[in-house]
């Protein structure tokens, strides 16, 4: 910690990483007429950043009014498919909805491409982009934060925003957070896959731009806590796994080997048959979000914005990251751009910021799902429900010259041998109802 | 297996930018205490850690993606780890 007190500021604002919450934020900053650095490690901005790939958009309407047209976008997901997945079967739910075109709800993009884009949109407004520089320490004056270090060098600002993602190294090492359990954390690993555009429509009964988002449980991951994941890029294919860092250490299993058994696996195979490999990256994901985003965002000098304040969410169907990084990065600046009008970084800055939040889809939806982590806990979702109805629909299809027993016998048999009782799954249904 | 080769075949086509000096260092006593050595070796996703003959850790650090996952799960003291030097690292092309 270095105390010194000094009114030369390099900048008005510093904003350590230039991910989707870092970008928008120093983005809108500078659009207020202040002067913003972004601080970015990656050598060139895009490279350090990784995500399973679909971003709920509607939010970047509000900031880039023609993001549809010019941000580099892959295709807009029209088909959602969830699925149970079983060593030999699957049961899933196959909803294709032209709604979800108009307006585009989602789409999926690659992070590199988008994230570099975005940097661009900042530079074009104003902001000063440093990429290739890793920041190592907040400098501090008493209580309050006043820049950056890098190295050997110091930059100061009035004040400091950190976006540096899910592993917040300047949140930890200023003493805001602790190390984070385990339980709360997931890891992803993914593969890119090339295929020609045209493959892929025919593949997965999409035309145009329009592309599907499959998100499965059960065998994918061979019972670890987590799932699949597989979205058309325009010429790819993101595909891969998530698995809860507690259960990952708990089950005994490597991770890289439950991303190949997934890929491997006979009902995602032929999704990817025939393409080549373009890229296997991993990176880390919040899987109890409003946990972690109730401890601290902000201290004097400092608002902490996007993974790095814990805005993720899974909602069981749509895991959410990048719409709540976008807005919480617009509530950053909302807080931000007042305390310069009141000269003021302290405690009214960071009660702003969170008021500010709480106005916004952010706090609200992080309140709405605060129990879903928990639901999604329960070990029956990725063991259990899987051979169940698999089960149940195997004996209502299948004729074996004996007599058909009517579908509730047969569901009341499967209940039976399944270590699942009728009990049980009314209790699930109805706590996933109220925490999903 | 994917078809896509094994761990080391697919990093190959990763773009990195690979620093002399290692952003991981391991305490190796405190590892084989605590068995974190194996767990290493189990969840990183690059196999970047892997276990030597005489127990103890080697450390692939040019072929990290960076996730964190080693460090999470470690038992405090065991590692010492931090993103590479700026412009190091992995170079993500798709992301």
């Amino acid at each position: 910690m270095i105390e010194k007190e000094t009114d030369d500021v390099d900048a008005d604002v510093i904003v350590v990483g230039g991910g989707v919450a870092g970008a928008l934020c120093a983005c809108q900053i500078a659009r207020s007429g202040r002067q913003v650095i972004l601080i970015e490690r990656g050598g060139q901005p895009g490279s350090k950043n990784l995500s399973g790939g679909v971003f709920y958009c509607r939010v970047m309407e509000r900031i880039f009014p023609d993001f549809l047209e010019a941000a580099p976008i892959e295709r807009h997901i029209t088909r959602n498919v969830l699925c149970f997945l079983n060593p030999s079967s699957h049961f899933c739910i196959d909803s294709w909805d032209r709604r979800l075109a108009d307006p585009v709800n989602a789409v999926t993009v690659l992070r590199a491409r988008l994230d570099a884009w975005l940097l661009e949109k900042c530079e074009e407004a104003g902001v000063m982009v440093m990429p290739g520089v890793r920041v190592d320490a907040l400098l501090t004056a008493g209580d309050r934060v006043t820049g950056v270090r890098a190295g050997t060098d110091e930059l100061r600002a009035r004040m400091v925003v950190a976006a540096d993602g899910v592993n917040s190294f300047i949140a930890r090492s200023a003493g805001i957070r602790a190390r984070e359990p385990a339980k709360n954390l997931a890891v992803g690993v993914k593969s890119v896959i090339g295929l020609p555009a045209a493959v892929i429509e025919d593949r997965f009964r999409v035309s145009g731009n329009e592309g599907v988002a499959y998100a499965m449980v059960g065998d994918c991951t061979q019972g670890v806590a987590g799932g699949g994941f597989l979205y058309t890029n325009r010429e790819s294919i993101s595909v891969g796994v998530v698995m809860r860092l507690d259960d990952l250490d708990a089950k005994g299993v490597s991770s890289s080997r439950i991303h190949d058994h997934f890929l491997a696996h006979p009902a995602v195979a032929p999704l990817i048959k025939g393409g080549e490999l373009r890229e296997y990256g991993a990176h880390l994901t919040i899987e109890n979000g409003p946990a972690m985003a109730s401890h601290d965002i902000a201290r004097p000098g400092l608002l902490i914005v996007g993974d790095a304040a814990g805005f993720t969410l899974n909602t069981g169907l749509a895991v959410r990251g990048m719409d709540l990084a976008a807005g919480s990065a617009l509530a950053a600046a909302r807080a931000i751009d007042r305390a310069f009008e009141r000269t003021d970084f302290g405690q009214r800055m960071a009660d702003d910021y969170r008021a500010e939040l709480d106005a916004s889809f952010v706090g609200a939806d992080m309140k709405t799902y605060a129990r879903a982590p928990e639901f999604l806990e329960n070990p029956r979702m990725y063991e259990d429900y899987g051979p169940l109805l698999a089960d149940i629909f195997l004996d209502i299809l299948r004729l074996d010259t004996t007599p058909k027993s009517r579908a509730a016998a047969i569901a009341a048999a499967a209940f039976r041998r399944s270590p699942v009782t009728l009990f049980q799954a009314a209790t699930d249904m109805l706590k996933g109802g109220r925490a999903l | 297996m994917t078809g896509f080769g094994d761990v080391p075949q697919r990093l190959a086509g990763n773009s990195y930018v690979v620093d002399e000096d290692s952003h991981i260092a391991i305490d190796q006593d405190l590892a084989r205490k605590t068995g974190d050595g194996k767990l290493l070796v189990r969840i990183c996703p690059a196999q970047v850690y892997s276990e030597n003959d005489d127990g103890s850790i080697g450390i692939l650090f040019a072929a990290c993606l960076e996730c964190g996952t080693c460090l999470a799960l470690a038992s405090p003291g065991v590692l010492t780890w931090h993103y590479p030097n700026g412009g190091f690292g992995i170079a993500f092309r798709e992301g």
